[in-house]
């Protein structure tokens, strides 16, 4: 993809506020997304990710605020918004009693393809994600991975312009997940506007051009992952010195290396120093060490991952495996937002 | 993608042009609903056996249990002929209520139902497709009770004009309560509670009725409510023309009574799914 950020935006989200009974969902949330590129919504259960995503996909109203997707308003022209986009839920969207051709199949005809048309989708589509072996199956006997895969290909049968993807890889085992990822890589390489929701920040940081963290259902951070992981410092070296004796040495070695004085942790044998230079520096730095004839225990090159993004914005951890909360309106929590605000 | 093509046929216009445009796509996205229910059916045995066998042991119980000591207030002595329309209606609309109610509240729960929703077609038309599905599984139960009915002795005596008459106005009454059950279906929180809810309206009006004994064999007050049940009007109708006789205004009072529940039922059933989300 073209570095140029110059695409307009695809899918804006202005100020919604949404409120269950007396819970309020989303609390003003704002923020969008360019054409052709990847918008990633981070943020830990209940922030109000799949409320945004159902409230841009036609299926809830909001309160209050504006949503369009491609300039066209959620609320004044829903039927003109379903005709852009694709769906792909944190449930699996599809009939569980269908096979999955007959799932995009139904989907083609639901789209005015003719039948020969349709017929030739479902086909091309169960290939291109390689459910063709298993096209004449029930969907109940697909696997948990085998179903998201055919729910993005039912999303995909009338190729959208802008794709939603919520949470498309929550309660993935690990090979799946892996296996989705590059489905949506796929999709990416071909243009795809996407908005991609999600609690895994490694997939944030994996598979977003940009990315907005929402937690209480209010944006409090947005960035690219570099400059999300910038607020909470560079990278930075780490090194464990077998002799304690010999840490001074170390760290006048450490210095002229990198120009920088570590500071010292007598008590682990532990230097720390930020790493500017990533690990160009490394060949540096241990050449001066066994200069001055110091042996090292350990070295490391930590790299802030969004999970310090997100507890540097909160002060609190991203509580991301709490896999059987599907509806998150369920889990919807009465906002904090004093925490939010001045961290934000 | 790889892919050819795609033809932008008619993808602009979606929901779009002019009333018979758009009642033409209503009623082919109905279609393909329809379709994909009737399809459903074939991974859930579960359904079929309720449409074929319940109805099949209703009729032995009825003809051959209590046949014996209700036959005796029959005129004419009859009862396997006075017998099967009722039972046959009764079991149309007792599964309209199962497979519609049920498979309403089902479809709500699901994530496909937010694929339908946001996909750029009419949401009625996932009604429709249901309750059309629906009077398809009838039919089924309807042919597999016809064989049983002749094997224990019943005849259509008012020839095949009477018959599909009879059948066709037995379908119909299906798919009236079929919208009924598809609105339980949708106000109801769960699926149990739509066949207890659904069941407790239907009962009254099935037994208490001339389906199964003459309503003058009962007491006053409940003729006064079994002589305007519905139920009555359409038994006692489907009832003569089965038997070639006249059914004269009861016809009309079946019919008037199916067109309402349809009516006002689909009215609610439409403006209850256009605002509900996934429960």
């Amino acid at each position: 993809m073209s570095p140029s950020r110059g695409g307009s935006a695809a899918i804006v989200v202005e100020d919604v506020v949404l409120k269950y009974g007396k819970t309020v969902a989303l609390d003003g949330l704002s923020f969008s997304g360019e054409e052709g590129r990847v918008l990633g919504v981070l943020g830990p259960n209940g922030a109000g990710k799949t409320t945004a995503v159902r409230i841009l996909s036609t299926l809830l109203r909001v309160d209050s605020g504006h949503a369009s997707v491609c300039g066209v308003d959620v609320a004044r022209d829903p039927h003109g918004v379903r005709r852009l986009i694709g769906l792909t839920g944190q449930y699996a969207a599809v009939d569980e009693f269908l096979t999955g051709w007959e799932n995009l199949e139904m989907v083609a005809r639901l789209f005015r393809l003719s039948r020969k048309q349709a017929r030739e989708r479902a086909d091309e589509l169960l290939e291109q994600f390689d459910l063709a072996d298993a096209a004449s199956r029930p969907v109940k006997t697909y696997s948990g991975g085998m179903r998201r895969r055919l729910d993005i290909a039912a999303s995909l049968v009338a190729k959208p312009r802008v794709m939603f993807l919520d949470e498309p890889t929550t309660g993935l085992d690990p090979r799946s997940r892996v296996g989705m990822w590059s489905v949506i890589k796929d999709l990416v390489r071909e243009g795809t506007t996407m908005l991609l929701t999600t609690q895994y920040l490694d997939e944030a940081d994996r598979l977003a051009d940009s990315i907005v963290v929402i937690d209480h259902g209010k944006a409090i951070a947005r960035g690219t992952s570099d400059e999300l992981k910038s607020m909470v410092g560079g990278e930075r070296l780490e090194l464990r010195v077998r002799d304690r004796s010999k840490l001074a040495a170390a760290a006048t070695a450490v210095e002229a290396a990198l120009k920088e004085a570590p500071s010292v942790d007598v008590d682990a044998g532990v230097l720390r120093a930020s790493a500017s230079r990533g690990a160009a520096m490394l060949p540096d730095v241990i050449r001066e060490l066994d200069e001055a004839g110091v042996r090292i225990e350990d070295v490391a090159i930590h790299r802030p991952t969004l999970d310090d993004v997100f507890f540097s914005l909160t002060g609190r951890a991203a509580e991301p495996e709490t896999l059987n909360q599907p509806d998150e309106t369920d889990a919807a929590q009465p906002p904090a937002n004093e925490r939010v605000e001045e961290s934000a | 993608m790889s892919t050819a093509a795609l033809p932008a046929m008619g993808l602009d216009e979606l929901g779009r042009g002019s009333l018979a445009y758009r009642a033409k796509w209503w009623l082919s996205d109905a279609w393909v609903i329809t379709l994909r229910n009737l399809r459903r059916v074939r991974s859930q045995p579960d359904i079929l056996v309720s449409i074929t066998l319940q109805p099949i042991m209703f009729i032995v119980l009825f003809r051959y249990v209590f046949g014996g000591a209700i036959g005796q207030s029959i005129s004419g002595g009859d009862y396997a002929q006075f017998l099967m329309p009722g039972i046959f209606l009764q079991s149309i609309v007792f599964s309209s209520i199962f497979t519609t109610g049920t498979g309403v509240a089902d479809d709500m729960k699901r994530g496909v139902i937010d694929r339908f929703r946001s996909l750029p077609i009419s949401r009625s038309s996932v009604l429709l497709g249901r309750t059309v599905a629906d009077v398809g599984l009838n039919a089924i139960s309807v042919a597999v009770m016809i064989i049983v009915g002749l094997l224990v002795g019943f005849r259509f005596e008012g020839g095949f004009v009477g018959a599909v008459l009879g059948l066709s106005m037995m379908l119909f009454f299906g798919f009236a309560f079929s919208w009924l059950a598809a609105w339980l279906g949708l106000v109801v929180p769960s699926i149990e509670s739509v066949q207890t809810v659904g069941f407790m309206f239907v009962f009254p009006l099935t037994f208490a009725s001339s389906a199964f004994a003459p309503a003058e064999t009962m007491p006053g007050w409940l003729q006064a409510f079994v002589n305007h049940n519905p139920f009555t009007y359409a038994v006692d109708t489907i009832r003569a023309w089965f038997n070639g006789s006249e059914a004269g205004s009861d016809a009309w009072w079946a019919l008037g009574w199916a067109v309402a529940i349809l009516l006002v039922f689909m009215a609610l059933s439409v403006r209850t799914f256009r605002r509900a989300t996934t429960k």
